[in-house]
């Protein structure tokens, strides 16, 4: 009753072993049917798992800790609100840096929309101050009343704050993604224990015949311990690689920032799903090992 | 070999078998006989733990067979060779398979010589039939690899029922051949049988006690046959 010596054999396997319990066709196709079901979509909870995680963090890092001031103001008076609203800045608690965007950074910027050849200086262009606030943040309510008493043309536009909610969510859809796939996998055990229980229930005559010859309980419960597992590897190998090639054909935009074209794996992480396989079957081992020596000692 | 103390079995409430006491020594052949619903079949289960007496005490091999475990069982089991009444076999394994099947299960299957087994089946007369499967054979084949499954293992004990009960006289007289050549060879036999003529047959080749069941006791019953 060795888990070691269970875990040798079923590396070994014996294909004389295997012949003592007959082959069931039905529990056999439906083992592998499910499992490989099981593991398509382990995949893309594992892949919602991993596209919301690199938003979250994203979103968390970039993004929830810039803002932006923006100043329309005439020329003449331009350079003087700037100055204001960085002297502004510099008393506000909770802001780590300010900058004022120089002409070529605005150039930059713009160039996309207007080519290279913008006039700048012909344009009224809004100055731009880019702020990086610290991890506690500041009180935009009250920044925005003094730079209204300070310079009238500032405008904070602090659009990245609203994502703070959109990143947690993220994150929460990670954390989903991951209890998804323990349910997946907790669904799969379920599934391979009713399977293992029906095959066994259905061979109670030979395993009564393998116990009169002298076969050790052992023996018996690792003949259907071997079968499971391969199914279960067997179904999850092929679910995983449909699930994998239906990940890299989807179609994927430019804006990761969008969760269904960003719902793909990235790197590395294209080698996470190849846990799956393994993890099936390690579940169905231990479901179908389980259920064998329950059942067994039931049987009289 | 096998020991039993005031053994009892009833299936019910009923004992069916009571007052069970006696030894089976090493070496020695048995026949049992009794009226058909006797109990001959319960005591030979009693004789491989497939059954536990309901009183008294039977020892298997030195073993309490009530104090003994799952494993213990299987353990015993590998030194018996039992040739069931109802012949057990695995339906969907041809004969071959059946036959070295306790080998199988004990993984000493690659230790069987293929020349030893292609022997056994031809001393059996199942050469030609070694790849049918067990419910493609007659009542009489199936009786013969029972018996060749029962000895396979070199068990130290066989216990057959009626193992003659479906073959001509001739066969009948070659199984008990075999069997009295493995008693001489040190194995102890137990043959359940309504077959008089083979127990006479039998006694002219071994020497042969012959027990008898009756009223829920086992007799000897030695001088009448
Ligand atoms: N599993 C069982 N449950 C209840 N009663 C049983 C069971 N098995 C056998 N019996 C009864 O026990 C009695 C003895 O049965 P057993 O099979 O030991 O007889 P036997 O001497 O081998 O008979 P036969 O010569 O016909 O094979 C019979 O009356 C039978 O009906
Ligand atoms: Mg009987």
């Amino acid at each position: 009753m060795s888990l070691r010596k269970d875990l040798l054999g079923l590396m070994r396997g014996d294909s004389q072993a295997d012949r003592v319990v007959p082959r069931s066709g039905q529990s056999a196709r439906l083992t592998l049917a499910t499992s490989a079901a099981m593991a398509f979509l382990a995949v893309f909870a594992m892949a919602l798992s991993m596209a919301s995680g690199r938003l979250a963090d994203r979103w968390s890092d970039a993004l929830a800790q810039s803002s932006t001031i923006r100043i329309s103001a005439p020329p003449a008076e331009l350079e003087a609100q700037t100055w204001a609203v960085l002297t502004v800045l510099e008393q506000t608690p909770g802001i780590e840096s300010a900058r004022a965007l120089s002409d070529a950074d605005q150039q930059a910027l713009l160039a996309p929309w207007f080519g290279p050849d913008l006039p700048l200086d012909d344009l009224p262009i809004p100055r731009l101050i880019e702020i990086t606030e610290t991890t506690d943040g500041y009180d935009a309510d009250g920044l925005r009343l003094r730079l209204a008493a300070e310079a009238p043309g500032a405008v904070l536009d602090d659009h990245s704050r609203w994502r703070t909610p959109l990143a947690e969510a993220a994150g929460r859809l990670r954390i989903l993604g991951w209890l998804a796939l323990v349910l997946i996998l907790g669904a799969t055990a379920a599934m391979v224990t009713l399977a293992a229980q029906a095959a066994l229930s259905a061979n109670a005559q030979v395993i009564r015949v393998l116990r009169l010859v002298g076969a050790r309980d052992s023996y018996i419960a690792l003949a259907f311990v071997r079968r499971f597992t391969v199914r279960a590897l067997t179904g999850a190998a092929v679910g995983t690689g449909i699930g994998l090639l239906a990940i890299a054909i989807l179609p994927s935009a430019r804006d990761t920032a969008a969760i269904l074209t960003g719902l793909s794996f990235s790197g590395t992480g294209w080698l996470w799903p190849l846990i799956i396989p393994p993890l099936s079957a390690a579940t169905a081992f231990t479901a179908t090992r389980i259920a064998a020596f329950r059942t067994l000692r039931g049987l009289q | 070999m096998i020991e039993m103390q005031d053994a009892a079995y009833g299936y019910g409430a009923e004992p069916l078998l009571s007052g069970l006491s006696l030894h089976l020594a090493p070496g020695s052949f048995h026949f049992l006989t009794g009226p058909s619903g006797a109990g001959k079949t319960t005591f030979l289960k009693l004789c491989y733990a497939e059954l536990l007496p309901t009183g008294g005490q039977i020892s298997i091999f030195g073993h309490t067979a009530t104090g003994l475990s799952r494993d213990g069982i299987a353990d015993i089991r590998q030194r018996i060779g039992v040739v069931h009444q109802d012949c057990q076999f695995l339906d969907h394994l041809p004969l071959t398979e059946n036959i070295a099947l306790p080998l199988t299960v004990t993984s000493k299957g690659g230790l069987v010589q293929e020349s030893n087994l292609n022997e056994l089946i031809g001393w059996v007369g199942l050469s030609a039939r070694a790849n049918a499967k067990p419910p493609e054979l007659s009542g009489g084949e199936r009786q013969r690899a029972a018996l060749a499954r029962a000895i396979i293992m070199d068990p130290d004990l066989i216990l057959a029922d009626e193992p003659t009960g479906n073959v001509d006289w001739d066969m009948s007289l070659r199984l008990l051949n075999l069997l009295v050549e493995l008693n001489k060879l040190g194995k102890t036999v137990v043959i359940a049988t309504h077959d008089l003529a083979l127990i006479r047959a039998a006694k002219q080749r071994v020497q042969a006690r012959v027990l008898r069941i009756q009223g829920g006791q086992i007799i000897s019953a030695g001088a009448d046959l």
